[in-house]
This record gives C-alpha cells, structure tokens and sequence, in this order.
C-alpha cells in the first residue's frame, strides 16, 4: 500500500480574482497500488480554463512544488480523440451534457466549490494511475468483429456502385459517431459496455457493406465484451443521458435483435 | 549529400503505372518472414499497418496513445478530395493534380502530386467498402462539397467528422488483423530511436509507457507515419500528445529535414483567452462561405471594444473594414487560407484587433441571416414578414448548416455566435515540411519509410482544404504497400533480424543515457514552462511573418532555451512507469532542435512562397513575392551531430506538365 | 443455435424480458378476474370465474408455467445483480445517480424483492388457503348450481384489517415502480424498441403501470371502507 504525503496541498496561480477551488482527486501510484482521494486547494482559477487546463495549473504546482503531478489521459482537448476520461462531481465527464471533459469549462463552476475528480470505475477499465484507466478491453472487442472483411486492394465497387438510403446512413453516421471513451461504462450502474458495443453493431448493421457478416460480427463482439468483465445492460439509460455524441440506446435494441437473429438463425 | 528521387521515367500519366509493373515483388511465403514496423496509427499508419498485414507481413504497429483510435487524424473536420467528377463538372486527375501544385505554391514534386491525384478515388471506394458513412443525397448516392482553392465541388464528407470516420475506418481494418494476429499492436508505447545497421534500418527502440521499459524491436524496415511537428508552436490546433520526436530521432540517424519552415496557419480558429490556454480550437473553413470578416475602421472603435465599452453590433457599418472584401475583391472571404491569416495579423498588429488580447478579427454572419431569412421568406410566400422574423428565419438556416460549430463556439467563448459575431485568430494547423523521402516514400535512411504529414511530399509551401486526409490514405492503402516491397525483395534471406547487435545495444544505452540525464538535472522548473516559450518565439518570429532579423534574434533565443531546459527542467515521478512529464521533456528536446531548423530554413529561404512570408520578400501591395529562379528546389536538412549547424542539400524541382505562375486572387 | 447463447449476457436480457411479459401478461388475467367484485352483486360473477381458474385444466398447467416463470424472473434477476455489482469492483467515492437515470430503474432488484416479499403474504392470504389449508370464512357458496369455494367472503375478510391493506397498498406501490421500468425495458431488450415504437411504447407502459397498479390497489380499499356489496 502506497500512502501519499501531499494531503492539502495548496497551490496559488499568477491569475487575479479567479476561483478558489477545493479538489478531491483519487490518487493511485499504480495498478497494483492502494489509491485514495487526495485533496488539494487551487486558488485563482480563471472562469475561462477548459477542466483540464485547470488540470494544467495544479499539476504545474504540484511540480513546482517537487510533487508528482496528477496522471490523466488527454489528447485532442476538442472533444473528439475520446481520450479523456474523468468522472466529476459524480457524473462522466462533468455536469454538461452531450461534451466531453476537456470541453468543460470551469465557468460552469463558481467559487468556493468542491469538485471531485475520479478515474472510471469499471472490471473492464483497470486503473494505470491516478486518473487514467486501461480501456484496451474496447480494442478488443472491436477485433473481435468491429469490421467489414475487405481487402485494401483499391479494386473494390465503385463507391456509388451500392446506393444506401439516406435515412440509413444517416443512422448510421450517427452510431458510428461513437468517441470509445468509455463514459456509457463509467455512468451505468451496472457497468455495462453495451452502448459501446450496440452503436458499432449498428453502424454495420445499417450499412449494406456490413449485411453478409452481420450475424458472426455481433456474435462474436457480445462473445468478447462478456470475457472482458463488463456488467449487464438493465435498460437503465443513463449512458445514452451522459455520451458525450448523445448516441441513442435504440442501438443497442438494434443489437439485442441483431444477436437475436444471429442466433436463431445458427 | 546527392538525392535521388527515384521518379519513373515517361510521361507523367504512366508513371505510377509503370512503376507499379516494374517494381519487384515477395512471394507470399517470404512475407511471413518478414517484419515491418509501423509507427503512429492516423490514417497514414493505420491504413499502412492494415494493407501490409492483409499482404502478409508480420506488422508491428505502435502509438502512444492507449488506442490507435485516439490519433489525430479523429479531429479533421472537413472532408477529403477525390477526383470523382459524381458532379460532372469537368473534375479530372489532371485538374485535382493542378490544383494541388498551384495551391502549394509551386513548390512540390510533379510526380508525387500526380499519383495522389490518381489514387484519390481509390480511397473513396475502398473506405465505402469498409463501412465509413459519407454523407448521401436522397437518392442514396454520396454528396460532395466544394472547398477553398478549387472550382469543382470534389469534396466527400461525414458531416464535420470526416477524419473521424476515416481513421476509424482504417482503424477497424487494422483491427480485424490485430485480431487475427498478423499485426501486434504495442499502445503507450513511444519510438525513441530508429536502429540503422550498415545503412539499412533495422529496428526501433521504444519506451513502454506504462512500465517505463526500454525496448528493442527489430523489423526489416520502419514506416512513420507520426504526422506533423505544429505543437513546436505549443499552441496549435495539434493534439496535445502530437510531436515530432520519431521523426527527428530518423533526423538524428541520418534522414533528411525537407522544407521544416513550411508550416500552414489556419485563419479561422477560436482566438487565445488567457495564459493558461494549452491549445487551440478550429472552427471549419467552410464557415468563411457564410461569414464576413471585418475589423472596425478607426482605432478609437478597437480600442473601446477591448475595453468592453463598445459592442460590435453597435458599429455603423461606415465604421466597419471589411478587409478582404477591400484587398482581394475578386475572392473576398474565400482567398487561401494563407492569405486570409496574413491579413488578419496585418489588421491586429496595427493596432485593429478586437479581443482584450487584441488578436482577433470578427467573422459576421449578420449579413447571412438577413440573405437566407429573405430567402425563406419569399419560399414561404411571407411578403409581409418583419425585420425580426426574416432574422429568426436566416438564423434558423445557419443553424442548420453550422449548428454543432456554433454551439462548439459558445462552450469554449461563452458568447452566443447568433447575437454577436464570433472572433477568431490564425493558428498553427498543418506542417508541409517533413521528412524528405523519394517517391517510393523512403527517407535517405535504407528501409526507412516517412508517410502522411511526417513527410514532406505533396503540399508543398501551402495545403489545399481536404487534401490531407487524402494524402495520409494514399500514402498507407495505396502507395507504400506497393513500394516496400521493392525494398524487401532483397530482405528475403535476410532472417529474423538479432535485437543483440552491438547497435541496438548502443542506441538503448543512448536512449536511457537521456532519460536520466533529465532526471538528474536537479531542476525546478516545469517542461511546459520551455515549451511556451519556445512556442513563443516560433510564432513570433517564425509564424506568419517572417525577416532575417527576427529569425536570427529567434535562433539566438533558442539556443538559450536549450541551454536552459537542460539545466532547469524538472521532470518528477519515476523512470519505470507512467511518467507524462518525463515524455514531455523528451518531446520539447526534439522541439527545440527542429524550431531551430525552423528559422534555419526560413532564414534561407530568400523568397515569399505559401506559409512562409519573408517580410522583405512583398510585392507593393503585401503579396507573397515568389523566387523562382533561385529557390525552386526542397530544402533538406541533413543533421551533423550539432543541431545548429545542419547541412543544407537541394532537389530542384522540374516542373514539365504545368506552367509555373503567381497565383493573384484580386 | 450457437452454443455460447446461454451464457451471453443478451441471453439473460432476453430471459428477463421474456419472463417479465409473461409476468405482466399473468397480472392482466389476474386483474380482470378481480376486477369482478365491482360488478356488486355479492361476489357472483367472482367467484364463478374464481371456481373456473382453480378447476379448469389447462389453467391449472398453465399455473405451473406461471411458478416456473416467476422463479426465473427471480434467479436471472439475481444473478445480473450480482454480476453487475462484480463489475465495478470499485465504488466512486461521490456519485449523481439521479442526474443521468431514474431511481427506480437503478432499484429493479430491491423492488422485486419488496413484491416478492408481498408475494409471499399475498400467497398465504389466498393461494395457500384455497389449494391446501382451507378458507377461513364462510367455506363455499351455491351459484348456478354448482357448489363452489367463496373465494369472495375470504377477501371481505382478510381485508377488515387495516395493516394488510397497508401491505397490499405497499405491494401495489412497489409493483408501480418496477413496471414502469420493467414494461417498456422489456421491449428494449427484446429490441422492439425504434423511433416511434419507441415512444408508442413508453406510453403504454406508463399507462399500464399506472392502471394496473391502481386497480390492484382500489381492491383492498374498496372492501375496506364497503364500497363493494
């Protein structure tokens, strides 16, 4: 068990009359390590910080300060990569909805609170460190199936050879907006991944590319999605409330009569 | 150092083809035996890793990131260019081939711009065959849209997500071989070193991010595809984690630097609001159809409007200078994307710009409600509808064609763009400099390859819109699967390549030599703190305007900013495991060298040709004054064991199908 | 058939589903019949379909169905909570539940089995006494010339009490809850749920929550206060 020092430590930026915040942040040395809420106050928080540039000037205390700075998984910072993965003041990626964290503002904060700030808790999403989670379980499901069997010859149909009703590919434009940054995992109760999973299933389900292996695909992805230790889906909805793409749970009925079929078929 | 491009004889439409059948091939047998890494997963490496395991290669494929998913190829908006003609407007390889060297400002390759034109339409086909939901018509065919720097509308596109869809189209075709086993994907996981024994490269030595290992893979060739350096400017519209660090350490190997001051601002991005910003929003290009860019006229306006005494919806429009309507009357909102960034800092620097930074302009789409709410009204047979109705109903129009970009607006700036115009401000967005490579794709380094945006190859000194999705496609499916092979064709009896040799021994010893060299500093200071100022200066000298005496003042800083990192940077927490500041500090290391690059190259480059302006290099009226004569070549950079003191190597560059011009948008 | 089907998770989904409709189906019948003392005329046309559900063949089979469904409806409802709570090994230190779902869609397992401990009462009060120990009250009654168990005069008095009202109404409650997350979650798994069905079916389960639970509980209230005679 790693205990951490640094409990209350107070950091103070160069800004003027920002917020003063106090953060709870679970801190874990490692995979194995015992982990724990650490809290520290951050002072001068400007209103016009995205959540993770606050992030920024903590860590850049903690540094200054000889501390180690808080681990988090983050990229694009414009909501797309699906890298970022915090669970704050009890809810994924914050209280907006339809953004991702890095596209929370703190404006959407006001002086005085105190945020909690939490990796995604999932059997499926091991913690690396502090913040960050192991979400590869993702990348394996989508090798179990996530795919159109076709070669990169360059010699396939003309694009416009198979024309796809536009009610159809907007559907399925629409599941297969999906960022795989877990937050339908993180929120359902159940820590269940099958928003996840329904939205792939149903971009190629709605797809004619996709038809001759829809049956083995969604097989094979529900296979791969059960050995990875998710939960049950209980219909409970919540993912589809706090997707940062607001992608719908009608995908994951699509796939509940995909497998269906798929097995009745056999 | 002599370059050798490797062009293809004969006319320029045969020449892929020729080569094609020319090239040498494996047989199915040996390519099992045959390893090749490939380094990033953007669409240049994912298409890359998934063609050449489906060959049958044994692939390795690495990124940083914990998916492959996660590049940032994700974040392109737009679309990509295929030269289609589904519009039957007259587009043709030839012309999507013209329009690419022209908008590169005559400064890229014939060849290699005209094999990219020809596979274009490839791409489309082999990523609706994988599954990617390109916008349709009613009709169920696949819509287009027209870009800037182009007559034709030869754009396909996923509503703004289209680099999103690609990628992970690519992604799941890399994935369906990670799962049969003929890729082995290594994620968190960072190229440090390209291994080169006896002038050929022979393996990586990588760092597991996770556990902090230090490891040795051997292959028969490396391809990286690690896309573009534009986080040397710390502000960019770049993910944070995009860098540059594979590519310089092939740099250091012995791979050539081509044309590194080559670096695209994009016009439209979200301005800075404060210190603590750690990157840069783009808002799509396609918003310049629809919004109007203007400053106020007189100075007393800009100055009461940072000071937030003065809204801009309280100005005249006689107080209003709508400067690119004023300049280029011909183009207007629409010149290139070079263009309208100069002109936007030309206004700010004089004092003009809108924001308490004052650098931003305003981009109004006042004007496009009121023409589209005219519209609707005369379609709804509303003759006597009011000013505030025909309003409503433009606004109900621009929402629905930029709705998401609108609200994206709002998140970040807290302003509602339907009541106020937005502000926006150039950023970095794209570099057209990279490796030098021939036109099989490989470095001056043997069985080293460079694809996508971490190559130089097709831009030149300007990107067209929706050109680099195509090109890092191209590139990965349709180029390089057929190229390597004319390299491996001789590696058949090779054998699995020893991860003992006394080389890979020495570059994991340099490897752990520099990470605890950080480590042992004993500095205070953290790594971002150099990265912002090293981003400082480049933007500032090395930006949107460049002049020798900026460029050599930028040169001198640099090198105190090296001097500095080494000895002041902190670099907390351990060496074997998860350490984001220990790859940050490694990261910022190689930004530095390049950035002195930067202003190397730029300071050679006598002339004004694309991205790069030279202040001295204007015609009267501030236009770009091309040097055609003396620097019509690619600069490549080749590195001597002291990062300030490169050599410089020149390939002209023969133009025999096109007629070199100025381009004027007036 | 795949073999791997009966150990997927969507096979579990399905199970609940199927069982849950079957359940749902039981409480229409179940209703009806009751809904007969309102006719008011002693209990007459009660206790005649009363007599013909206890005696005729096919219902008597089907009973057994209707056990066998029920447990598992209770042993598939066990073991996703178990699973679920497995899967997230560790709990957030501080949560928002209520910002993303309903209560009640979070609690199916702990209002199940708040109806099954109902069930149980309910099924000593009645079921127990009719097919093994005997009515307590007036035995039988004589209606169209057949002799038949007054299953009628057992309600009146088991609902004199004023706690065993409070139970049922507490069962009705209860059983409110868990339909309204249970109907229209049931469609969803059997993926009947799209675009307007979708709505259809919200609808209807709200409604037939509603009404179904509100019959059930005008029951014991009725004979309560002798709104019915």
């Amino acid at each position: 068990m790693t205990t951490l020092k640094y409990n209350h430590v107070v950091i103070n930026n160069n800004m003027e009359n920002g917020m003063n915040l106090t953060l709870k942040v679970w801190r874990q040395a490692n995979a194995e390590a015992q982990g724990q809420m650490t809290e520290y106050k951050l002072g001068n928080v400007s209103p016009d910080m995205s959540f993770l540039e606050m992030m920024d000037v903590l860590n850049d205390g903690l540094i200054r300060k000889g501390e180690d700075p808080v681990t988090f998984d983050h990229d694009c910072r414009e909501g797309i990569c699906g890298m970022c993965s915090m669970f704050i003041n009890g809810e994924a990626h914050g209280p907006n909805r339809g953004v991702t964290t890095c596209q929370l503002h703190m404006r959407s904060f006001k002086d005085g609170d105190t945020i909690y700030i939490e990796p995604w808790r999932s059997a499926g999403f091991p913690v690396i460190k502090d913040l960050m989670v192991d979400r590869s379980a993702f990348d394996r499901i989508q090798q179990a199936g996530g795919f159109v069997s076709v070669n990169t010859s360059g010699r396939t149909l003309d694009a416009n050879a198979i024309p796809v009703p536009k009610a159809d590919a907007d559907k399925a434009f629409d599941a297969a907006t999906c960022i795989g940054c877990g937050a339908c995992v993180a929120t359902c109760p159940n820590g269940s991944a099958m928003l996840f999973v329904g939205a792939k299933v149903s971009q190629f389900a709605l797809l004619p590319q996709g038809h001759p292996e829809r049956h083995d695909r969604v097989e094979n992805m529900v296979k791969q999605m059960d050995a990875e230790g998710f939960g049950n889906c209980s219909n409970i909805g919540a993912c589809e409330v706090k997707c940062p793409k607001s992608i719908s749970i009608e995908n994951i009925a699509r796939m509940n009569r995909e497998y269906m079929a798929a097995n009745l078929k056999g | 150092m002599e370059l050798i491009n490797k062009i293809p004889d004969g006319p320029l439409d045969q020449k892929w083809t020729k080569y094609k059948n020319t090239a040498r091939l494996v047989n199915p047998a040996n390519k099992r035996n045959i390893d090749v890494i490939v380094v990033g997963t953007g669409l240049a490496g994912a298409s890359a890793a998934a063609s050449l395991a489906e060959m049958g290669y044994k692939v390795k494929a690495l990124c940083f990131q914990d998916s492959p998913r996660r590049a940032h190829s994700i974040a392109a908006q737009g679309g990509i260019n295929a030269a289609k003609n589904y519009m039957n407007d007259g587009d043709s390889t030839y012309r999507l081939f013209y329009d690419t060297i022209k908008g590169g400002d005559y400064r890229s390759r014939e060849a290699n711009v005209y094999r990219l034109a020809e596979v274009s339409a490839n791409i489309i086909d082999q990523c609706v065959a994988q599954g990617v939901p390109f916008a349709r018509d009613y009709g169920g065919l696949l819509d287009n849209r027209s870009f800037g720097g182009t007559q034709v509308s030869r754009t396909f596109y996923a509503k703004g997500q289209t680099g999103q869809q690609l990628l992970l189209g690519a992604y799941s075709a890399m994935s369906r071989q990670i799962g049969k086993g003929n890729i082995t994907l290594l994620n968190r996981h960072e190229m440090l070193d390209v291994v080169v024994i006896d002038g050929k490269a022979r393996g990586i030595i990588a760092r597991n991010l996770v556990t902090g290992a230090i490891e040795r893979h051997s292959a028969h060739a490396v391809a990286l595809c690690t896309g573009g350096y534009g986080n040397v400017f710390f502000l960019s519209t770049n993910a944070m984690g995009s860098n540059v660090t594979a590519a310089w350490r092939a740099h250091k190997r012995g791979a050539l630097m081509a044309n590194p001051c080559f670096t695209q601002i994009h016009p439209t991005c979200i301005p800075v609001s404060g210190d603590h910003q750690s990157k840069l929003t783009l808002m799509s290009e396609s918003l310049r159809n629809d919004g109007r860019i203007w400053v106020p006229k007189f100075k007393e306006d800009a100055e009461a409007i940072r000071a937030k005494k003065l809204k801009p919806t309280d100005l005249a429009e006689d107080r209003r200078d709508y400067y690119l309507e004023r300049r280029y009357p011909a183009f207007g909102n629409l010149v290139p994307r070079d263009v309208a960034s100069r002109a936007a800092k030309e206004r700010c620097d004089a004092g003009f710009g809108v924001n308490a930074t004052g650098e931003a302009v305003y981009l109004d789409f006042a004007s496009s409600f009121e023409r589209y709410g005219k519209q609707q009204a005369t379609v709804k047979g509303l003759h006597n509808a009011t000013h505030d109705e025909i309003i409503a109903m433009g606004k109900k129009v621009v929402e629905q064609k930029y709705g998401n970009l609108f609200q994206m607006y709002e998140q970040i700036v807290a302003e509602n763009p339907y009541e106020t115009p937005m502000m926006i401000y150039p950023a970095v967005h794209y570099t057209m400099g990279g490796l030098w490579v021939d036109y099989e794709l490989m470095t001056t380094i043997k069985g080293c390859y460079a694809c996508g945006e971490a190559n130089f190859s097709d831009h030149g000194a300007n990107r067209l819109g929706a050109s680099a999705l195509m090109q890092g496609l191209a590139d990965g499916y349709f180029v390089l699967p057929y190229t390597i092979g004319n390299y491996l064709a001789d590696e058949i009896s090779t054998g699995k390549i020893s991860t003992d040799a006394p080389e890979f021994v020495a570059a994991e010893d340099n490897v752990r030599k520099q990470i605890e060299s950080l480590f042992n500093n004993n500095g205070t200071v953290p790594v971002d703190h150099f990265h912002r100022k090293l981003g400082k200066i480049i933007w500032d000298y090395c930006g949107m305007a460049r002049s020798e005496e900026g460029l050599k003042f930028a040169i001198s800083e640099i090198q105190k900013i090296r001097e500095d990192f080494f000895k002041n940077a902190r670099i907390p927490g351990v060496q074997n495991g998860m350490n984001p500041e220990l790859e940050k500090a490694m990261r910022v290391a190689d930004f530095i060298d390049l950035g002195e690059l930067m202003c190397k190259d730029a300071l050679e480059r006598n002339e004004s040709c694309g991205g790069h302006f030279r202040e001295e290099y204007q015609t009267e009226e501030g236009e770009a004054l091309r040097v055609d004569d003396v620097y019509n070549y690619v600069a490549a950079w080749e590195f001597t064991g002291n990062p300030s003191a490169p050599i410089l190597n020149k390939e002209p560059l023969v133009y025999d199908n096109i007629k070199v011009q100025s381009r004027s948008y007036k | 058939m795949a073999k791997g089907i009966f150990k997927s998770s969507l096979t579990k989904k399905y199970t609940m589903a199927a069982t849950g409709l079957f359940l749902i189906s039981f409480l229409v019948v179940h209703a009806s019949i009751n809904a007969m003392i309102f006719f008011n005329d002693g209990g007459k046309t009660f206790n005649e379909w009363g007599h013909f559900m206890g005696t005729n063949l096919i219902v008597r089979t089907m009973e057994i169905g209707l056990f066998a469904g029920l447990i598992l409806h209770i042993v598939d409802g066990l073991v996703l909570f178990f699973q679920n709570r497995a899967a997230r090994p560790v709990a957030y230190a501080y949560e928002k539940p209520n910002a993303s779902s309903k209560w009640y869609s979070r609690s199916m397992a702990i209002l199940g089995t708040l109806i099954l401990f109902f069930l149980i009462i309910h099924l000593k009060d009645f079921w127990l006494k009719t097919r093994i120990t005997g009515l307590t009250g007036e035995k039988h009654v004589f209606v169209n010339g057949v002799w038949m168990e007054n299953l009628y005069s057992e309600m009146r008095l088991v609902f004199t009490e004023l706690w065993v009202v409070i139970v049922y109404l507490l069962g009705c409650f209860s059983l409110f809850w868990h339909l309204l997350h249970g109907f229209r979650s049931a469609f969803q798994s059997l993926g009947w749920n799209q675009g307007q069905y979708g709505q259809i079916i919200a609808f209807s389960g709200d409604a037939f929550s509603v009404f179904i639970s509100a019959l059930f509980a005008s029951m014991p209230v009725a004979m309560y206060l002798n709104l019915v005679h």
